[in-house]
Order: structure tokens, then sequence, then C-alpha cells
């Protein structure tokens, strides 16, 4: 059975400040993931790829479609789901990386990571945040600091521990290996590898094709889905 | 001037009725401030006028009037006062606390037990136990009347917190009843016990800020405290130099230019009651 | 963590206040769910801060509800409360931290018993306990301890602000309303205090409802965002989602009016 099913789903913008500029993003946008199944999303810039990654993830709203995703033992449909839930989903359910981290001032990398996970145990978080950051090689000293200075490919190591440290079965990366190096890249081969081997559906946006062919199931053409 | 000129104890009938209606409230909800529509008095505001006109009240040509002042019957104010009296009602006077039948008092209670059929009537300047700490009369109204007095004791853990003790000496907050919490006026800490389960009946007037309030006889009436912290009767560490009482108020005289003093019952009855009993240490000092 | 089980804290039905012929707020209905924060943003003369007092009791509606769930269970019409039940559930269930922190403090009386004050007014009767539990709130909102006895008059206006969030957390509510808790604070002390009300809120697992100009601050701490404008909700849902996306044109215009950092 599907772990996320994307049935149909539409997207456009309107720009009030542009007058109402109408702008069509994607249409017809259908894929389904299984658990353990990784779906590579590709196509030209700007044709929608992180759109669809957001509209899953509920930090987009989508105009039309379906999105549904097992939520424990029922299925629930994020494009249609109330703000409450779709918190709730995303708590139990989803885990997205974004393109960039969103550094919080003051919160330590190691607990920008930890706190992916309920606030319910905080040491064991820790230790595991921790572990995470070991296998992406971030140096422990800069463990306790905040990312705000990291590097670009160090802040983006710490917002894919972020994304990976939750077990949930979905997982949404967006660009996770853009800015980083060939070890590095090897390394989020390994997890996402290992999150396949748990039964988590990815959903990922790669450009690097070395990557690509080394995670993904199912390569997806968003350019097929362009608005009319 | 002519005595025959003022209406007994100086008061019109209709007023003392009002001040009595406002004393029978005060009675019936033993604490609580009852307004009152003070009068003008032949004194200024600061000098009893809210004592004076309860006392007018309650008075009776029968009644037999003691007034005194921090524990003295001879100080100015308490001889003006007992002055008044007797020109305005005639009553007769005492200074021996057991035979007055309404004893005024400003800023002490007597030493000797009171007995049943007295009334004790205090000199009240500020009435509001929460004023220092809230200044609004809307606010503290609320307050007793939703009993919430958690800033009474904010006051109490400041002063823990400043001297290592509630450091509060006199106009030691007290709740009545279990229920209303009151300023027991100037009086010092050390008096408060006597307020709990008094036979006699305990009034309170403020002029000034026109309130009158009550502890019937046999109320109960607890000192604010901690469980940490709690309220210890304040002992002091002498004897009355007169009449060598261990367990009474005593008042620091100094008695030359050098800086001589000595300690000594500030309730002069007492004292002189104790002294005409037989007790005695040493010679009386020089006048 | 969300407790996202389906009995809401708070729920408004239609609330609506009028000063005479000027429009306070217009027709706001929503659910609030124990440990969410819902941001109210909006620009001066939206009606965000009418919206708050109506939902705290301190204003009375000219139309509709505001329902409370009590720790017993049951929905409360606050309307219906008398005034006594509605001060003891002010002084313990919920919170309410001013803009201006000399508002919400006693500012002549010291720290610790500003913190200590609801404890001894439900009935904390133990000195040492009452120190304890101030000083341990200091810990907590990073003022050091040796300043307990001080009064906040003599504090920075970033620690008398942390100080009045001590002193609304202290008897564990269950809800706070905050309105501009970072408003007139220095840039660096704002991102401190953010950034404590953002942990604070998630380990006690607070309902919060945040009014604030400050779209950042929206970003940063509430999951669930009301957009108001003359009175009227003129957008709301998931704050990433309205933020990000924003559909109405007042919205869209807000979003784009942040300059980039």
């Amino acid at each position: 059975m599907y772990a996320l099913d994307v049935i149909n789903v539409r997207k456009s913008f309107t720009l009030h400040l542009q007058g109402g500029l109408h702008l069509p993003v994607v249409a017809g946008v259908s894929f389904a993931a299984r658990p353990g199944e990784c779906i590579a999303l590709v196509g030209p810039s700007g044709c929608g790829k992180s759109s669809i990654l957001k509209m899953i993830f509920g930090g987009y709203r989508c105009d039309g479609g379906r999105i549904l995703i097992r939520d424990g033992d029922r299925i629930a449909d994020i494009a249609t789901a109330s703000p409450r839930a779709i918190i709730g989903i995303r708590q139990r359910a989803m885990s997205y990386v974004s393109q960039f981290l969103r550094a919080v001032p003051r919160v330590a990398a190691i607990d920008v990571v930890a706190q992916a996970l309920d606030h319910a145990a905080p040491e064991q978080a820790r230790a595991s945040a921790a572990f995470l950051l070991r296998r992406l090689n971030i140096p422990e000293r800069l463990t306790t600091v905040p990312p705000a200075t990291f590097s670009g490919g160090e802040q983006q190591r710490v917002n894919i521990a972020r994304g990976f440290l939750p077990d949930r079965p979905v997982l949404l990366l967006d660009e996770p290996t853009a800015s980083l190096d060939s070890e590095n890249r090897d390394a989020v081969i390994d997890l996402i590898a290992e999150k396949k081997r748990r039964g988590v559906a990815v959903v990922a946006i790669i450009h690097d094709s070395k990557v690509r062919d080394a995670v993904a199931d199912q390569v997806v053409d968003v350019a097929s889905f362009a608005a009319a | 001037m002519n005595e025959a000129a003022y209406n007994f104890a100086y008061l019109d009938e209709q007023t003392k009725r009002m001040i009595r209606r406002a004393i029978l409230k005060a009675i019936a909800v033993p604490g609580y401030q009852v307004p009152f529509a003070s009068r003008e008095m032949p004194m200024p505001y600061g000098w009893g006028t809210g004592g004076v006109q309860v006392t007018a009240s309650v008075l009776g040509p029968d009644d037999i009037l003691k007034v005194i002042d921090q524990g003295s019957d001879d100080t100015t104010n308490a001889v003006s006062i007992r002055k008044f009296f007797v020109k305005t009602a005639g009553v007769r006077t005492t200074t021996a606390t057991a035979d007055a039948t309404v004893i005024q008092t400003r800023h002490r209670i007597p030493e000797t037990a009171l007995h049943e059929g007295q009334i004790l009537v205090f000199q009240v300047p500020i009435p509001e136990p929460l004023r220092f700490l809230e200044p609004r009369e809307t606010e503290t109204r609320r307050m007793h009347a939703l009993q919430e007095y958690g800033l009474m004791h904010v006051k109490l853990y400041e002063d823990i917190s400043r001297h290592g003790e509630i450091a509060t000496s006199y106009a030691y907050p007290v709740k009545v009843d279990g229920r209303y919490v009151m300023d027991p006026s100037p009086t010092p800490k050390f008096d408060n016990p006597k307020m709990n389960d008094c036979p006699a009946l305990q009034l309170f007037g403020a002029g000034r800020e026109k309130r009158i309030y009550a502890i019937p006889p046999y109320t109960q009436v607890v000192s604010l405290d901690f469980e940490d912290h709690p309220f210890v009767p304040y002992r002091f560490n002498g004897t009355c130099a007169l009449c060598g009482a261990t367990d009474s108020y005593l008042d620091e005289v100094i008695t030359d230019d050098r800086g001589s003093r000595m300690f000594v019952c500030s309730d002069t009855d007492h004292c002189a009651m104790r002294r005409a009993r037989g007790h005695e240490l040493g010679p009386e000092p020089a006048r | 963590m969300i407790d996202t089980e389906d009995h809401p804290l708070l729920r408004a039905q239609a609330l609506t206040k009028w000063y005479g012929r000027q429009l306070g707020c217009r027709d706001i209905s929503f659910d609030l769910y124990p440990g969410e924060v819902m941001a109210v943003v909006g620009e001066s003369g939206s009606g965000k801060t009418t919206l708050l007092q109506l939902l705290s009791a301190q204003l009375a509606p000219t139309a509709g509800r505001v329902l409370y769930r009590m720790r017993d269970g049951i929905m409360r019409d606050l309307a219906s409360m008398g005034e006594a039940e509605r001060r003891f559930l002010f002084r313990t269930d919920w919170g309410y931290v001013h803009q201006e922190p000399t508002l919400g403090l006693r500012m002549a009386v010291s720290g610790g018993a500003n913190v200590g004050e609801r404890l001894m007014a439900v009935g904390w009767r133990h000195y040492g306990r009452i120190r304890g539990a101030a000083k341990d709130w200091f810990d907590r909102v990073e003022i050091a301890s040796d300043r307990i006895d001080d009064p906040p008059a003599t504090y920075s206006g970033g620690m008398r602000q942390r100080l009045q969030i001590a002193r609304n957390l202290v008897t564990d509510p269950r809800l706070v309303f905050m309105d501009e808790p970072t408003g007139g604070l220095d840039v660096s002390v704002q991102a401190r205090l953010l950034d404590l009300i953002r942990g604070l809120v998630g380990e006690l697992r607070l309902a919060a409802i945040i009014v604030t100009h400050d779209l950042a601050v929206a970003r940063m701490l509430s999951h669930r965002i009301i957009v108001m404008k003359d009175g009227a909700a003129v957008e709301s849902g998931l704050t990433d989602q309205v933020l990000e996306d924003p559909r109405e044109p007042y919205t869209q215009l807000l979003v784009s009016s942040i300059l980039p950092a």
C-alpha cells in the first residue's frame, strides 16, 4: 500500500500586488510512493518541484486534487486537512528538509537538531542528534555553537540531521546534497538508503545524477505537469 | 462657652444614629471596613477624630470613660480628649482600666485584661492594610470582596527578604474571623494577641478616611505569617524600672542630659496598680 | 508536541466588538487547542488588541462568545462567569504578558515577590518554598538570582519582560496571552526573549495567543496565524502556509513588506 499518494494536484499563484497576475505552476500532478521507495523529482528550475514538496508538507496550499498520506491507521488528505490536523500529521508522519536552514539565533546546532524530536526525552534526543551530526562530519566543537555562522554546506548538514532525526514514514528532501562535497554526499546517500531500509517513503529533489542513481527507485519529471 | 449649647457628646442624634448603624454593620461583618459620613470635629484630622466620633456615638450618661494615648492617661492628646467628653457629655472618667466601660485608645491596648461589657475604641489613621502596596481604592475593595489577600503576604515576604524576619512591628495585619484582613491600627504587634478572643467589643474609627470596622467579642483574630516564619509575640528584654513587670510593653525614658535611660511600662495605669499592690524595683527616679 | 485530542481549550464564536460606532473587531471565530500557539497579526488599528482583550475577558463582546475549557473539562462561557471566578482564572490558569512590563509587574516590590505573589495568592504559606520557586523561575528566564531581592524598577527592559513572563508562568497556566511581547526591546534582546518564549512554550506545552505586528515573531513562535485588517480576519491558517503562500491581497502586501535580512 502507498505511504504517499499524490492525485491530480494543481497549483497556481495569484499575485495581487502585480494587478492580480495569475501564474499557473503545475496541474495534474500524480505519483505515489510505497514504504521504502524513493521518488526523485526532476525538471528544469522553476517548473514546480519545490512547490510540490511544499504542498505535500502543507507549506503551500494546493488548488485542487488530493494528497493522501498514511497517518497511523487512517488516511489523511493534506490538501483539505484543517491546520490543526496538518500539524498533527507533520508531527507523526512527515519530515521535511528544506533547501536552506532557517537558523534560530542562539540555539546550538545540536539543539536545533534535537528539537526535531518531542521535548519528552531531551537527553536521548541530544545523544541521537550528536550521533547524526558526527555521521555528517560536523566537528564536535561546532555542535554547541549556533549554526548562524556556519558555512552553507555545514548549515545544510545541520538541516539534514534535523530532518533525518525523527522516525517518520514520509521524508521530503529539497536538494539535500546541493552544497555538499563528495564525502558528505556519500554520507547522505547512506542515510537515505538506511531510511529506505526502514520503510520510509522518500520524495526528493535531486539535481546530482550520481546521487539520484544511487537512491531513486522512480524518477518523476515535473516538467510533464506544467500547467497550461 | 455654655455647656448646654452642645448636644450630649457633641454630635447630634441623627449623626449618632448614622454612626451606630455603621457600627452595627461593622460588628455584623467582623473586620470589614464600613464607610461612614465622617463629621467635622473640633480637632484636626490625624488627632483621633474617628475614634472620637465612635466614642461619642456609643457613650451614654452612665458610662465611665478612660482615654489613653500610647498607653498613658496623661499625655496631651489623652487629656484633651478626656476633657472634651467631660465638657460635652459630662460623663465620669477614670484611669483604672478595670473600672472603665468605654476606653478610647491611640496606639496601645491596655495590659489589664478587658472584660465583657467594655468597649475599646481605637483611633485609626489608614484603615486599609493593603494601601501601601495597592494605591487604588477600587482595587483594594475588590481584593477584600474576593478574598484576594496574596498581596498581604507579599509585604511579609518582602520583610523577610530584606530583614531576615517579618520586621513589621506595629499595625501588623490580622485575619478576623477567618475572613477579612484588617489593620489593627498602629498598635505594636506585641498587642496583637490581646485582640484574639477578647471579651470586650473592639471598635475602630478612621475619621479622615471615613471608615469604621469592628471585632465583636470572642472573635478569632490571627496575625498573618508564614509556616516557616510564624508570628511570635514580642518579648521585651527587660523589666519595668518602676514596678518590675516582665511582661508588659515598655517605653524608654531618657532621664537626664547625659543619656541615662530607663524602661517603664507604657501602660501607666497598669504600672501604678502594680506598685500599689506592692511590686517595686528600686526608688522612684527624680522627676 | 501538540495535544491533538479533539477538545479545544478556547473557542471564539463570532466575536464582535463595537465601541459606539467605531468597530473594534467583527465576527472572529476559531478554536485553539492545548499546546497550540496562534499569532494574531495586523497593523495598528486592525483590531488585534481588541481581540486579545475579548479573549482574555477583559472586555465584554458586543456579540459572540468566548468559551474556555476549565480544568474539569467543562466548556464555560466567559461571560457567564462571576468576577471572582474570572479573576481566579486569570491568576492561575491564564497568563497575560503586557507589551509594557510595568503594566504587568509591581515595580516597587522585589523580583522574587513579583514571582511569588501568585503563589501566595493561591495559598502558599511557606517562605522558603516560595523563594525557592521564585529562584527556580529566575533561572528559567535567565535572570541572575542575585537580583531576586531587587525591585524591577532597577532591571533593564529585557529583564523586566522576562520577569513578567516568570510571574505569569509560575502557576502553571494552560493558556498565555501575549501582547507584543517583544515590542520596544532592542533587537538582540528581542532575539533572546523570543527564544526563551519559544522554549518555554514548547517545554510546558502552553497554548498561547500572541498579538504582534512583526511577522518574524509570528513565524518563529506560532503554529497558526490570523491576519487582521480593519477589524476583520482577512486570512487565517497554518503560519508557514499563510506566510509562504499568502492568498489574500492584504496578506501578500504584508508579507512582501518585510525587508529582507
